[in-house]
């Protein structure tokens, strides 16, 4: 996938209906790339980063061939969908009530 | 020593009248001499000095007292007491616990102490001393003796004492001088002495703290498990000897923070080509996908119209997703393929039917998971027309153009161009080629392909390694008129073909439609010439298909609003449905031998079930939004209960079947459930039993024949 393939797709995500921010950070947690507001980016890379690394050491503690791949948290207003690999962590806000 | 005024009269001490020597310099003067006759009578102990210079001289800063104090009476008492000892001294008493005073103090003063060294001469060192001293005696009086006899003539008497004197010390010093002299502890005396101790002088450097850092890690079961994981690898490198992988060099992480989204270009740019992360992307996507469609992937997977157990002979398309791509708004969707081993993927050609209106064309390639976006894009400079994914290489796709020429996409591929194409020079069409079918491979071992076109060929077109070669099958001729004139040069025309299909049993047999209305029987083997003709419709064909499982049944649909299902080895239609409007596409249901599908110019979709009802449809809907918008291609997916249907606005709709038309027959009891083509060829047969019967009761017992509902399991 190009440059320019990505921020397609990163932006077809961003238009998507009812997803309110991406965020993507590295292995340090720290944001290359994101469009929310610069305090609740910063708030997110931190949590979910520790939550995703507990999430994923949880998993490989049970099986150490197992690898966590994607998670979501649905919550009241809206829904976390947190893809960690082992260089970036992708993380996408979207609203659960569409409409 | 001039007597001075003692600071206590009465204790003045009284020199003994001795007369005072007074400096010129201290002469006191006029005043003071004055002041002297007034303190006469004090100097009354004093002898009565007449010299004024022997007057007792007053210093300037004694103590001026009045005559009554001067008067005063002093006592004074001495005492043998210590006026330097302190007189109340205390003591801690540990018995009481209290500190408390000492009730005799030590009065005694020391003015003078001096040590002396004299030792008895009965003490042991004093015998000692006396030995040696003798000895040291003896030693200088034979040195001595000859000068002392000189001496004895003169006095002998004194000699005589000093030899007895002589003798007495020589006596003790004879036995003494043998004893060696012991030190014990009590009389040994330690000679000590202090060294000179060198001064001591600090001396400190600061050196450069040693740069620390501190180092944390977490252990566990998985971290074990990779760090070994790792070696191992390692070790298969060494041993295989393989050129080690390009370390990527990491870039310098920037340490401040971005807030804003700025992006790093190194950061982002791995992202991109890291392909793990591209797939994770793309998976996120979905998930976003799936979660603002969730009700519609539900109805996908789980809904079933209860409605269906209380109408027998009806059944209903639920609306699905809506596939919709910008730059297709104004294109037709021309044609739909499942992919063949991906059954959630298809792909969908755009062009335009429109002769006049002819502009660039495109086929995406769309999956269920991401129904907003397509997963690939190909652009094309003009409208393509058909398209066929191979059967067991999904990943090929054969297309046919507008401009004629065909050519093959693999569509993993990156760039986005096709492998093979043909060429002007390479035969391609004259004319739009309407239909494309891949087929087994040849002897050779080489992929293949067929397509037919408006100019009346039919070609059959194989890859050999990186080239397209072509070979004309069969050529559509058009039977010559019965009236033709003798004169002239016979033109031999050649039809419009527009579809065809392979007999899915016998592979060689096809059946081709044209424009004209005729359907023909072809065999790849045979060139020049038809096996059969089958006038067929009044206006163009525009689908052939044969049936799913039964080897002689074929169906057609024409722009003169029928619809008709053939027996390959009768001339007459088996059905005739007419739908009211140009049908754009036909398809059998690839579950049932009996189900199909038809699609119109007016937006309906109509599916029957020929074991239900032969002659009407089970369910006519219409699909599209706004009116007008005609439904082009129409196709059943292989395992999932949905059709996808294109129309002239460049959108696809998937639509949900309905339990009602995906209806297996009611099993019997005790019996298994028929499964397979054996079962589904026994079915139509039966059917067609019925219909060819000139003994027509067959509506009659085609009601009695109701097969109940059983609804079909979804995949």
């Amino acid at each position: 996938m190009t440059q320019a393939e990505v921020d397609d797709t990163l932006k077809r995500i961003q238009e998507h209906k009812g997803v309110q921010g991406y965020l993507i950070i590295n292995n340090d947690g720290i944001p290359i790339r994101s469009n929310l507001d610069a305090s609740l980016t910063q708030q997110y890379a931190a949590l979910i980063k520790s939550l995703s690394d507990k999430a994923r050491s949880t998993i490989r503690e049970i099986d150490p061939t197992n690898e966590l791949v994607f998670f979501r948290m649905r919550t009241k207003k809206h829904e976390i969908l947190v893809a960690p690999e082992k260089e970036y962590t992708m993380i996408v806000l979207q609203a659960t009530d569409v409409q | 020593m001039p007597v001075k005024g003692a600071e206590k009269k009465t204790t003045q001490p009284v020199a003994g009248g001795v007369p005072t020597q007074r400096r010129l310099s201290q002469l006191p003067r006029q005043s003071i001499i004055t002041g002297f006759r007034d303190d006469d009578q004090d100097f009354g102990n004093m002898p009565d000095l007449s010299d004024e210079a022997l007057r007792p001289v007053r210093p300037d800063d004694q103590l001026k007292l009045t005559d009554a104090e001067l008067n005063e009476e002093h006592t004074r008492i001495l005492t043998a007491r210590n006026p330097q000892a302190a007189e109340n001294i205390v003591r801690f008493s540990y018995k009481d616990r209290t500190f408390k005073p000492i009730p005799q103090v030590d009065q005694l003063a020391v003015h003078f102490q001096l040590d002396g060294n004299l030792i008895h001469r009965d003490s042991e060192e004093g015998k000692r001393q006396l030995v040696r001293d003798i000895g040291e005696q003896a030693l200088g009086e034979v040195e001595t003796t000859p000068t002392k006899a000189a001496d004895t003539e003169g006095e002998p008497t004194t000699k005589e004492g000093e030899d007895e004197d002589e003798e007495k010390p020589k006596k003790p010093t004879g036995p003494a001088g043998k004893g060696k002299k012991l030190t014990n502890q009590f009389n040994f005396s330690e000679r000590a002495s202090q060294t000179y101790n060198n001064p001591c002088r600090d001396r400190e450097t600061f050196v450069e703290q040693t740069p620390r850092s501190v180092f944390t890690d977490n252990v566990s079961q998985w971290s074990i498990f990779d760090a070994y994981n790792e070696d191992f690898d390692q070790q298969q490198k060494a041993k295989e000897k393989e050129h080690k992988k390009v370390a990527v060099k990491k870039d310098d992480e920037r340490k401040k923070k971005f807030v804003v989204a700025e992006q790093t270009g190194d950061d982002m740019a791995k992202l991109a080509r890291s392909k793990s992360a591209s797939i994770s992307l793309k998976i996120l996507e979905r998930m976003i996908n799936q979660n603002t469609f969730d009700d519609i992937a539900q109805d996908f997977k789980y809904w079933e119209d209860a409605a269906d157990e209380y109408r027998e002979q009806e059944g209903s398309l639920l609306p699905l997703w809506i596939f919709q791509y910008d730059l297709t708004k104004k294109l037709a969707c021309t044609n739909l393929a499942w992919n063949t081993r991906y059954t959630d993927l298809f792909a969908v050609s755009f062009g335009s039917y429109d002769f006049l209106k002819q502009s660039r064309g495109m086929f995406l390639i769309y999956s269920l998971k991401n129904p907003s976006f397509p997963e690939n894009i190909f652009i094309t400079d003009t409208g393509v027309m058909c398209l066929d994914f191979h059967p067991n290489h999904p990943n090929l796709l054969a297309c046919g153009f507008y401009d004629g020429s065909v050519a093959v996409y693999n569509i993993a591929d990156e760039y986005k161009r096709p492998k093979y194409q043909s060429t002007a020079r390479n035969g391609k069409h004259t004319d739009p080629v309407w239909q494309v079918r891949w087929q087994k491979d040849d002897l050779d071992g080489n992929l293949n392909f067929y397509s037919i076109s408006s100019d009346g060929r039919i070609v059959c077109w194989t890859l050999v390694k990186s080239d397209l070669m072509y070979i004309d099958v069969v050529q559509l001729k058009l039977e010559k008129p019965a009236t033709e004139p003798d004169e002239g040069i016979p033109l031999a025309t050649l039809g419009c073909g527009t579809c065809f299909d392979f007999n899915k049993q016998q592979d060689y047999l096809f059946i081709a439609g044209t424009e004209e209305g005729k359907i023909h029987k072809c065999s790849k083997s045979y060139n020049n010439q038809f096996l059969d003709t089958f006038d067929a419709h009044h206006m163009a064909v525009y689908a052939v298909r044969w049936n799913t499982f039964h080897p002689k049944i074929f169906i057609s649909c024409s722009a003169d609003w029928t619809v008709k299902i053939w027996d390959i080895n009768f001339k007459d239609p088996l059905f005739v449905y007419d739908l009211g409007s140009a049908v754009g596409d036909v398809t059998w249901a690839p579950y049932s031998s009996t189900v199909f599908a038809a699609c119109t110019a007016d937006g309906k979709v109509y599916v029957f079930d020929l074991n239900v009802n032969k002659y009407e449809p089970l369910c006519e809907q219409i699909v599209v939004q706004k009116k007008r918008t005609k439904l082009t291609h129409i196709v059943f997916n292989q395992n999932f209960p949905i059709i996808l249907v294109g129309d002239d606005r460049g959108n696809i709709t998937s639509l949900k079947l309905s339990p009602n038309l995906r209806k297996k027959p009611k099993v019997k009891k005790g019996q298994e459930a028929p499964e397979g083509p054996e079962a589904e060829n026994a079915k139509l047969d039966k059917i067609l039993a019925l219909i060819r019967d000139p003994d027509d009761t067959k509506n009659k017992s085609i009601s009695a024949q109701q097969t109940s509902t059983v609804p079909a399991t979804t995949s």
